[in-house]
Formats: structure tokens, sequence, C-alpha cells
């Protein structure tokens, strides 16, 4: 893989660069949270040190919250025509870059999803290392380090980034910005980033102990915290809008008044929610809130591993600061372990 | 790259209204365009779409020995099978399948075949029966039980009297409770399961309502029926048919992928399967 030095005096051409491949998206502040944002003019893009988690992930820009996936008419079904732009999206963080690595192979396997495919080729992902916060627990799921998924990656030492190209795309970029972009990065950086990896480390606060948890929540599955999470629960569906590796949706056909013409829409849904199992006859196979939460948490961290060979949290904290009841996966993991 | 979410059309070539209170309907249909035509085994569903009313899965209750048609049989119960119900003769629809698994009739070859059903869920295992019946001699002793809660309530009437006539097929009709005029068998499934004295070594088939399944799984164990030759298929509510949506997620499982037909073995691997 190709590594090279971005120098922090040619940071603010970094946008230019990366604008003439797409609208350059990245986190910005809207009130004391962070989403991302179109980046319309080149100060507003900034480079965080921290940790920076923005309250929905970037499978927004894959999997639209509503959309319509197909347009009715009395001779055919079609498919829309619609012009996905391309996004470069900047600051992408190493456990949200996993995420998306989980997304591709969800959407893959089995049977391809057309609709996340077309989304999914106009993404250009430029991941960025950060210091941790009190919630972030990416180094308990094994998803704090990255090695796939991204085009280019950047590490902060100081006066300069290391950028690691990690796609073609990502080697066109540095081609283009050629003159902000150096080859030359001597083997003493090496110091630097082993000395950051380990300030990083040591830097984690948030411990939850996932190990084992895929047996507990076998041997588990029947204790009685399961009926008083049940109780808190409100069902709604926060943690799983929220969740950067869940995909649920609902699919519902409207009509135009004309009764001729409509389309079929697709929109997020949530396990959490009570219609979510409901089948004709109104069979309910989820009843209790207490079914749906361990749906949701045997499906995170231990069915995802049946399906696609790693668990499904990759302990972006989310979830944790969401939850109004505190229901998340710090809560359930102290309880699975009694 | 094909969208696997685009269904193809059918044309609705024949109704036929199973029950007196008219719940029930079954619907032939054709193919629009011949390229649409499509293989499939007893046991695999279909998307069935209603323009702008919207999608709904249902088992093929036709046999792929049958030419040309698909069959589908829909209670009337929520809004889509409600817009089903409206259709006449000649509307077009549209399919999207064959989905999912399908009843292991490979190995079933040359073996004795048990299938228990009840109530309208019977289509699936109409497909099996007749594709069996198609391929008679491939296939041992074959055994049906059948149960519905009142004699109106069985599907495929005209077809169960054919079945009946025939001296290469056992059939036993249950209605939950006596009616005036019924001479067959009375009682629940599970019941008249144990009593019918079904041969062991027979593979055996389960598909009805989720209570019915529940309680006939256990008996079947109980007649000596080893867990890996009893099989039976699953209902969950699904949007996309092809593991996408997530909503038929059971443990490790897709209904839609995995499914919808699981054997006994797999049910139990799988906490809240039944």
């Amino acid at each position: 893989m190709r590594v090279l030095k971005l120098s922090k005096k040619d940071e603010k051409k970094l946008y230019d660069v990366l604008n003439k491949f797409g609208e350059v998206w990245a986190p910005v502040p809207k009130g004391s949270r962070y989403v991302y944002d179109k980046i319309e003019k080149k100060e507003d893009l900034v480079s965080y040190n921290e940790f920076v988690r923005t309250i929905l992930p970037i499978k927004k820009f894959l999997m639209p919250q509503d959309f319509n996936i197909l347009n009715l008419s009395p001779s055919k079904f079609e498919t829309p025509k619609v012009d996905i732009p391309t996004r470069v999206i900047v600051g992408v963080p190493p456990c949200e870059i996993h995420a998306l690595n989980i997304l591709d192979k969800f959407y893959t396997t089995d049977f391809v999803d057309n609709y996340y495919m077309e989304r999914r080729e106009k993404v250009i992902i430029i991941g960025k290392s950060s210091l941790p916060d009190e919630y972030l627990f990416s180094h308990k799921t094994n998803t704090s380090i990255v090695e796939e998924g991204y085009d280019l990656f950047f590490i902060d030492l100081g006066d300069y980034y290391l950028v690691w190209v990690g796609s073609e795309k990502g080697d066109d970029i540095v081609r283009l910005g050629s003159d902000i972009f150096s080859e030359d990065v001597p083997v003493d950086v090496a110091h630097d980033f082993v000395a950051y990896r380990e300030k990083r480390r040591k830097a984690f606060t948030k411990h939850i102990d996932l190990e084992g948890v895929t047996d507990l929540m076998e041997l588990m599955y029947d204790a009685d915290f399961w009926d008083e999470f049940g109780e808190k629960c409100l069902s709604c569906g926060q943690c799983t809008m929220v969740c950067p590796t869940c995909t649920c949706f609902n699919v519902i056909d409207e009509l135009e008044l004309n009764k001729d013409e409509g389309h079929r829409r697709r929109y997020w849904d949530s396990c959490m929610f009570k219609d979510y199992s409901l089948v004709a006859g109104q069979h309910n196979f989820r009843e209790s809130r207490a079914e749906r939460l361990k749906l949701w948490y045997t499906h995170k961290l231990k069915a995802f591993i049946g399906h696609f060979g790693s668990p499904s949290c990759v302990g972006c904290g989310r979830c944790i600061i969401t939850c109004p009841v505190e229901i998340n996966v710090e809560t359930v993991v102290e309880k699975l372990k009694g | 790259m094909k969208n696997t979410y685009i269904p193809f059309q059918m044309k609705v070539k024949k109704i036929y209204t199973e029950s007196p209170d008219r719940t029930l309907k079954t619907f032939d249909l054709s193919y629009v365009n011949k390229d649409d035509k499509f293989n499939f085994l007893p046991g695999q569903f279909c998307e069935f779409s209603i323009l702008g009313k919207g999608e709904s899965p249902f088992g093929i209750a036709s046999s792929p020995t049958e030419e040309d048609i698909l069959k589908f049989t829909v209670n009337r119960t929520g809004s889509v099978t409600n817009e089903i119900h409206y259709l006449q003769e000649g509307d077009i629809v549209g399919i999207r399948g064959p989905l999912g698994n399908w009843y292991p009739v490979e190995k079933f070859k040359g073996q004795d075949v048990v299938i228990i059903g009840g109530g309208f869920a019977f289509t699936t295992l109409r497909s099996l029966l007749v594709y069996m019946l198609g391929h008679r001699k491939d296939y041992g002793k074959i055994t049906v039980v059948y149960g519905a809660r009142n004699p109106d309530l069985f599907i495929y009437k005209d077809e169960i009297k054919e079945w009946e006539k025939r001296d290469d097929l056992t059939l036993h009709l249950t209605i939950d409770n006596p009616v005036k005029g019924w001479n067959k068998l009375t009682g629940f499934v599970p019941t008249v399961t144990k009593e019918v004295s079904l041969d062991p070594t027979s593979w055996c088939v389960v598909c009805g309502p989720p209570i019915m399944i529940k309680y006939t799984l256990p008996v079947l164990t109980e007649i000596g029926f080893p867990d890996e030759k009893i099989y039976t298929s699953l209902e969950r509510r699904m949007k996309c048919g092809i593991g996408k949506c997530g909503r038929c997620n059971i443990g490790s499982k897709y209904v839609c992928i995995d499914g919808p037909v699981f054997s006994y073995e797999e049910i139990k691997k799988i906490p809240e399967a039944l």
C-alpha cells in the first residue's frame, strides 16, 4: 500500500483537489452535535483531532432515509432515474469504515441491492484517525484500526498527515494533488507513527468487555433482565436509526390522485417498532418490547457472526449517547456479564 | 445489472372462490411475457404486487408440473390481500420470484412421504402433492393429514374429491369441531396426527398456522420421526424477499433466503423460530 505525506501548511489546498472529484462532505457542528454536511468553501473543511460522532452515520449516503425505488404505472414498474452526485466524504473514522465494509458485505451477499450499489459507487471515503472520546469503544470491537474500505486515510502526526492510499480512486486523488501530496516519507516517520498509535491506544476509556458475549447471548436468552429493559424501552427506534450497521427498511406503495400512477417508497424501519414482525391475521411474532430488544442484540452481537463472520457492532457509541432510557450495548453487556 | 426489486407482469387467468364466506380465493396467473417464465420447486414463494397497493409474499400453490401458470391462494385479511381479492380475470399484477428454498423433493425420492397441513396454508403443500403425483413412481407411499376449522375452510375442494378417489394416496381430513353431515375425522391436527398411525420411517412436511406447527412437531417426535426428516415452512413478515429488509430475521437466519423451508433439526437451533 502506498503511504504519502501531506504537510499541514498545504492542508487548505486539499479541498480544491477533492472538489474536482465530487461534492465535498464532512462533519460540521449542529447544535451540540455534528452532522455530515456539504462543504461549500474550503475554509469550512475542518479537521478534528478528537473523534467526531455525527448524529447519523455515513449509511445515510448509501441507503437514503426515504426514497422511491419504483415508479408505478398501469403498463410497467420502472426504476426512477435519479442523478446521484459523487460525494467525497472527508473525516470518516475507522469504526465507520468498518461499518461500511459490513454494509458492503451485507448488500452484496446472496442478492445484490442495486440501490445500494449505485450509491456506493458514487461515494469516495477519506478516512481519518482521531483520538477517542469518552464513549468510543471501537478498541473493544476490533474496529479501531482500519486496513481496507477507504480511498484515502489520514493520520495526524503533528506537522503533517500520513496519507494511506487504499484504492484506485485514492490513487487518482493523490496524482491530481501531486503538488501537495509528497512521496518523501522517510523511515523515521515510523517513530512518530508508533508514538501516535500508543497515545491513541491509551486514550480509550470506555472499556466494554465484549469477550464471550456471543455465548452469553445464548445462555442468557431467557434472563429476567430482558423484561426489565422491555419495561423501560420506549420503542422509539432511535438506536436503530443511529446505528451504522442497521439496515432494516419498510416498503409501501403510494398512488397519485389519478390512481393510475404512483411509486413504491422504501424508508428506514426499526425492529423496535411494534408492527415490525406483524403478519396477516394480526399474528405478531414479537409482541413484547423485550422480544424486540432481544432480536436487536442477538442480531448485533451474535447472529451477524453466523452470516458474515463478525459481530455488527463497531463500537461507535451512538446507542450509548442516543438511547433516552439507557438501553445500549454497554448496559446490555453489563447485564449479560452479571 | 438486473434489479431484483422490479416485478414482472402476469395476467389473472382464472379466479376460484374457495370458501362460501369469500375470505379465500385462488388466482391462476399466466405470463404476459414468455421470457419471464421461471423454474421453481414446491415450497418456494413469490412477492405479489398490485399497482399502488403494495407487495406481499405468498407461497406458490401450483406445481412446476403444471405448465405456464402460477397459482396463489390468498386469505383476505389485510390491505394488500383485500386488493388482491378485488382483482378480476384479465387484470395485470406484478410478481417477483421464485424466492426462498424448497421442500427437499430430491431426498424424498424412493421414500414414503407424509404431508400435514392446516387451513389455507395448504398452498405449498398442494404444490408438493401435485408435484409428487406428477412424478408418482419416484415416490413411495404418500399420506396426507389436512385439517381446517370447518368443512367450508378447506381449499382446493374439487381436487380433494379427486385425491380421495385415488388408491395411491391416503388422505385424512379433519375439522376442529363436529359438524352435522361431516363423516370424516374430527379434532385438531396435532391430535389427529397422533391417531392416524403414521409410519415414522417416512419423511414428513408440515405447514399451517404458527400455532399448529408448534404443537404438531413435538407429536411427530413422539411418534418417532427423526428431526432431520421433518420439514416445515415458516411464515414471517417480509418486504424484500432477498435478505435485505431484515424483517424475517430469526436467529442467524433470514426466512426469505435461508428458508422458508427448514428441518426440525435446524429449527431447534433457532430460539424464536416457533
